[in-house]
C-alpha cells in the first residue's frame, strides 16, 4: 500500500455525495418555484429523453431509500399505514405516499409535484405506484412496456424476428411518448438534444462497466454495496447529463489508480463476497460492518446491475439513429434488468468465476417481491451449479420492524465460520 | 375430436345431483379430469392467472388447465421460496412438484412481481418447457394490439410444436366459437345471480364458474347448457338480503368454503373471481384474422382488474359500474393476503367508495384458511348495521 493521496482516492464518494446533493438543491429550488417534475424509476428512467424537454428527474424510489438510511422511514411508513396501505406492500411506495401528502418534504429537501410520470414494466409495482400519483394529481403517466426474456436462456438480438417484433413495439411506445411530453411541457422534441444526452449515457455506460471489470482485482478497489450504492445513485440521478458522464470517468481512473497501487477498501480483504438482493437500509452502515468485521468485502451485487437501469452491459447508442437505438437501448437494458433478477443462475456462476468469489450472501427482502420472490430458488439452483457457500437472510429494505440486527449478526458470524472452516479446509487439501 | 368427456359425473342427475358433483371436482386437489385427459393422450398447458388465450391451446387440441393454486400444504415448493409471499404462489408450484398435475407447457405472465418469477422458478423445477407470455401493460396504446398479434403467434407456434399439429386459423375460429358460446353462458349465469340470487347461491355459481379451468370448454358449454335452465326454473323466493359485489378474486382465489360463508349472510350478485375466464366480454368476431380479433378483444373489450393497467378502465371507477349495474348495496373489498396489486388496489377502492357513500367491508383471505367464524360474525355485524340504517331511514 503507498499510502500517498493525491486527492484521488475517495474522489468518487466524495464527488457523488456532492452531485447528490447539488441534484437536491436543485429539486428543492424548483419545488419551491412551483416547478413540476418527471417522476421516474431505475430500471428505465429514460433521463436521455427527459433531460431534453428540461425536465427535472424525481428517483422515488431513491428518496425513499433516504429516509430509511437516515432513520425516518417508519415515519413515513406509519403515515401510510394510518390511511389504509397494508404493512405488507412495498416500503417504498408507502415512504412516497407520505411524502406527497407532506408536501414533497424529505429529509434532503423538498421534490417537486409530478407532471408526468414515466415508468416501465421492469417491476409491477412501479405501475401500481404511478396509478397513485395519477389519482392524487391527475397528471399523466406514461408505461412503456418492454417485453422481457419469454424463458430461461431464451434471449433474443437483432436480427431475431422476435426481438425486431419487441423492437418495434418499443420504438412505437417511444413516439407516443415524445408526442405526450411534448404536450406536457409544450416544448418541441429537438433531436440534437437527445443525440447529445444519449452521448452523455454511452460515456457513463462504458465507464460503469469499466468499474464493474476493475473490481476484479484483488484487493477490489470498492465495496459493492456501500460505495457501490453512491455509484448508483450517480449513474441514475445523472444519466444522460454530463456531469454523470463526467463522474464515471473520473471513477475509472480512481479505481484504475487504486488497482495498479494495490488499494482495496478500508477492509483488510479476507473474504470475496456477492451480494443478491436489495441493501437493508434501515441499519445500511451496521449491515455493512458485520461483514467486514469478518474480512468480507462486496465485490459485485445484483443491485449494481439491475438497479443501474441496464448501464452495467455497457450499452453504447447509435447516435445516427437516436430513437431507434433509445429504443433497443431500452429494450436490451431493461430486459438485462429482468434476467438479474429472474434467470440470475448462470449471471451468478459467472460472477463467481470471474471475480474469484468465496460466498454469496442472498438478501431477499419483505418490501420487494420482484427482487425477492426467486432467491430462494436461485440459490438452490446456484449450489446445484457451483460448489460455493452461501448465506441466506432475511429482513427489509425500509421497515425496521423486520429487520433484527441479532438475529442477522448471528447468521453472518456462523456464515463466516463456515468460510474460515471451510478455507482450512481445502488449505489441508482436504 | 371423439373423446370421452373426462368429467361425466354431473350428466343424468338432477340439479342438485349435479351440483354435487361439480363441487366434488373442485374440492378435489388431485385433479382427475386433467388425469383423465392425460390417460386418453391428451396433452396439456398449464396456464397461471388471470388471463390467458385458451382458444390458442384449445385449437391446438390441448387441455387449458387454469392453475390458480389449491387448498394443499405445500410440502415440496416451500423451500423454493421466502417469506411474504402469497399461497398461490406456492399451492401453484406444489401441484407440479407434488405430482397432482403433469403439463407439457407451463405459460405465465407478468401480472404482479411474484408472479413474474414463477415462470423461472417453474422452468428450473420442471422438466416441461416453462414460457413467459408479456400481455401488454401499456394496454392503451396504438402500438399494442400489434404486438400482441406478434405475442399470440409466437405462442401459437410454441403450443403447435408441443402439440405437433398445425394450428390453423380455421382451427381457430372454430375454437373462438366455442369459446363465444362459453362465454355467453358465464354471462347468462352473472346475469341470473344478478338477477334472481336467491336461485343461484355464490357459491353454487363460483363453482360453475371455476370448472370451465378444468375441463374441456365444450364439457362446460355442455354442462352450463343443461344447468342453466334448471337454476333458472328453480323455485325459491327473494330474502331480505343485502345485495353485495365482492372484489378481490382475480388471483388467488378465496377458500370455497369462505364464499359459502359470504353466500349465507347477503346476495353476492357480482363479483371479480376468476375474472379471466370472463375477461372478453362480448363475442370475438370470426372473420379475420383470429389472432388479432383475440388481441383485439383482450385490449378492446375487456374487464378490469388490479394487475391490467389501462388509463381508459380506472379500477374504481370501474368497481362503481360494477356496483351500478349489479344494483348493489355495498361491497366486500377482499385481498389474498401478502398480494401487492390486490391490498394497493384496496386503498383506491374504499376512498372512491367512501366518496360515492357506498358501504364497503374490507377483509384479507387465503386459499388455506379453514376458519370463518371471526369474518363471519364481523360480515353479519357490517350486514346488520347496513340493515338497521335502512330500517331508520325508512
Amino acid at each position: 500500500m503507498s499510502g500517498e493521496n493525491d486527492g484521488l482516492l475517495g474522489r468518487g464518494n466524495r464527488d457523488g455525495a456532492r452531485l447528490f446533493r447539488e441534484w437536491f438543491d436543485g429539486l428543492t429550488a424548483h419545488a419551491e418555484a412551483g416547478g413540476g417534475a418527471a417522476y421516474v424509476f431505475v430500471m428505465g428512467s429514460l433521463g436521455e429523453l427527459l433531460r431534453t424537454f428540461d425536465l427535472p428527474l424525481v428517483f422515488p424510489e431513491i428518496n425513499s431509500l433516504q429516509t430509511a438510511v437516515r432513520h425516518q422511514a417508519h415515519e413515513y411508513l406509519n403515515e401510510a399505514e394510518d390511511i389504509g396501505y397494508s404493512p405488507d406492500i412495498c416500503g417504498y411506495v408507502k415512504a412516497d405516499v407520505a411524502t406527497q401528502r407532506r408536501g414533497g418534504l424529505l429529509p434532503m429537501g423538498r421534490i417537486p409535484r409530478p407532471s408526468i410520470a414515466v415508468l416501465t414494466n421492469a417491476c409491477n409495482t412501479y405501475i401500481k405506484w404511478a396509478e397513485i400519483w395519477e389519482r392524487m394529481y391527475h397528471m399523466p403517466s406514461y408505461v412503456l412496456d418492454i417485453p422481457g426474456t419469454r424463458e430461461a436462456g431464451g434471449q433474443t438480438w437483432r436480427g431475431d424476428g422476435g426481438f425486431e417484433r419487441d423492437r418495434s413495439y418499443v420504438t412505437a411506445q417511444l413516439r407516443e411518448l415524445i408526442g405526450v411530453l411534448e404536450g406536457v411541457t409544450g416544448k418541441r422534441f429537438d433531436i440534437d438534444r437527445l443525440r447529445e444526452t444519449m452521448s452523455h449515457a454511452n460515456r457513463m455506460s462504458r465507464s460503469w462497466k469499466r468499474v464493474l471489470e476493475l473490481n476484479r482485482s484483488r484487493p477490489a478497489p470498492f465495496n459493492a454495496l456501500s460505495d457501490g450504492t453512491i455509484y448508483l445513485g450517480v449513474c441514475n440521478g445523472f444519466r444522460g447529463d454530463e456531469r454523470g458522464a463526467r463522474y464515471f470517468e473520473d471513477l475509472v481512473e480512481e479505481m484504475e489508480a487504486k488497482r495498479d497501487r494495490g488499494l482495496g477498501t478500508l477492509t483488510d480483504e479476507q473474504f470475496r463476497l456477492v451480494f443478491v438482493g436489495v441493501p437493508c437500509y434501515p441499519i445500511f452502515r451496521r449491515f455493512n460492518e458485520m461483514f467486514m468485521e469478518h474480512g468480507g468485502t462486496f465485490v459485485h451485487s445484483t443491485y449494481l446491475w439491475f438497479a443501474s437501469g441496464g448501464a452495467n452491459m455497457g450499452w453504447e447508442y447509435d447516435l445516427a439513429n437516436p430513437v431507434e437505438s433509445l429504443a433497443e437501448g431500452l429494450l436490451v437494458g431493461v430486459r438485462d434488468a429482468m434476467d438479474s433478477m429472474f434467470f440470475q443462475t448462470q449471471a451468478l456462476a459467472r460472477m463467481i468465476d470471474e471475480h474469484a468469489v468465496d460466498g454469496i450472501v442472498f438478501h431477499p427482502i419483505k418490501s420487494c417481491r420482484t427482487v425477492s420472490t426467486g432467491l430462494a430458488d436461485n440459490r438452490r439452483a446456484l449450489m446445484a451449479l457451483r460448489d460455493i457457500p452461501s448465506l441466506y437472510i432475511e429482513s427489509d429494505m425500509m421497515d425496521k420492524r423486520v429487520v433484527s440486527e441479532a438475529q442477522l449478526k448471528n447468521r453472518i458470524d456462523a456464515f463466516f465460520e463456515g468460510l474460515r472452516s471451510r478455507r482450512l479446509q481445502l488449505a489441508a487439501g482436504r | 375430436m371423439n373423446r370421452q368427456p373426462v368429467f361425466p359425473e354431473w350428466q343424468g342427475r338432477d340439479l342438485d345431483g349435479m351440483l354435487a358433483a361439480c363441487q366434488e371436482l373442485l374440492e378435489d386437489t388431485d385433479f382427475p379430469t386433467v388425469r383423465r385427459w392425460r390417460e386418453a393422450g391428451g396433452k396439456v398447458v398449464g396456464h397461471f392467472q388471470v388471463y390467458f388465450p385458451e382458444e390458442i391451446a384449445h385449437a391446438a387440441g390441448l387441455l387449458p388447465f387454469k392453475v390458480r393454486g389449491a387448498p394443499i400444504e405445500p410440502k415440496h415448493a416451500d423451500s423454493h421460496f421466502g417469506s411474504y409471499l402469497c399461497s398461490i404462489l406456492k399451492s401453484s408450484l406444489e401441484l407440479a412438484l407434488s405430482g397432482r398435475v403433469t403439463l407439457d407447457l407451463f405459460v405465465s405472465h407478468p401480472i404482479c412481481d411474484a408472479a413474474r418469477n414463477l415462470a423461472a422458478v417453474w422452468g428450473r423445477n420442471a422438466s416441461h418447457p416453462c414460457q413467459i407470455l408479456y400481455l401488454p401493460q401499456n394496454a392503451a396504446s396504438p402500438s399494442a394490439r400489434t404486438y400482441l398479434r406478434g405475442e399470440y403467434a409466437r405462442l401459437r407456434d410454441v403450443i403447435a410444436s408441443i402439440a405437433g399439429r398445425e394450428v390453423t386459423d380455421e382451427r381457430l375460429r372454430a375454437s373462438i366459437e366455442i369459446f363465444n358460446d362459453n362465454r355467453l353462458l358465464l354471462r347468462q349465469l352473472y346475469a341470473l345471480k344478478r338477477e334472481t340470487p336467491w336461485r343461484v347461491a355464490a357459491h353454487e355459481a363460483y363453482m360453475l364458474t371455476a370448472i370451465a379451468g378444468l375441463i374441456p370448454r365444450e364439457e362446460h358449454n355442455a354442462l352450463l347448457h343443461a344447468v342453466l335452465p334448471l337454476l333458472e326454473q328453480r323455485e325459491g323466493r327473494p330474502q331480505d338480503r343485502i345485495r353485495v359485489v365482492f372484489e378481490g378474486g382475480f388471483c388467488e382465489q378465496p377458500p370455497f368454503d369462505l364464499i359459502r360463508a359470504i353466500g349465507r349472510s347477503c346476495y353476492v350478485v357480482d363479483d371479480d373471481l376468476l375474472i379471466g375466464l370472463r375477461w372478453i366480454l362480448s363475442d370475438v368476431p370470426l372473420t379475420g384474422d383470429p389472432l388479432d380479433r383475440l388481441a383485439e378483444a383482450y385490449l378492446e373489450g375487456s374487464s378490469y382488474s388490479p394487475v391490467q393497467h389501462d388509463p381508459r378502465k380506472p379500477k374504481e371507477k370501474m368497481l362503481l359500474e360494477r356496483v351500478r349495474a349489479a344494483d348493489a348495496r355495498a361491497v366486500i373489498v377482499a385481498a389474498a393476503k401478502m398480494c401487492e396489486p390486490g391490498l394497493e388496489e384496496q386503498v383506491a377502492y374504499v376512498h372512491a367508495l367512501d366518496e360515492a357513500r357506498v358501504p364497503y367491508f374490507v377483509t384479507e383471505f387465503e386459499e388455506g384458511m379453514t376458519s370463518f367464524d371471526q369474518l363471519e360474525i364481523q360480515l353479519e355485524t357490517f350486514i346488520e348495521n347496513l340493515l338497521f340504517a335502512e330500517e331508520v331511514a325508512s
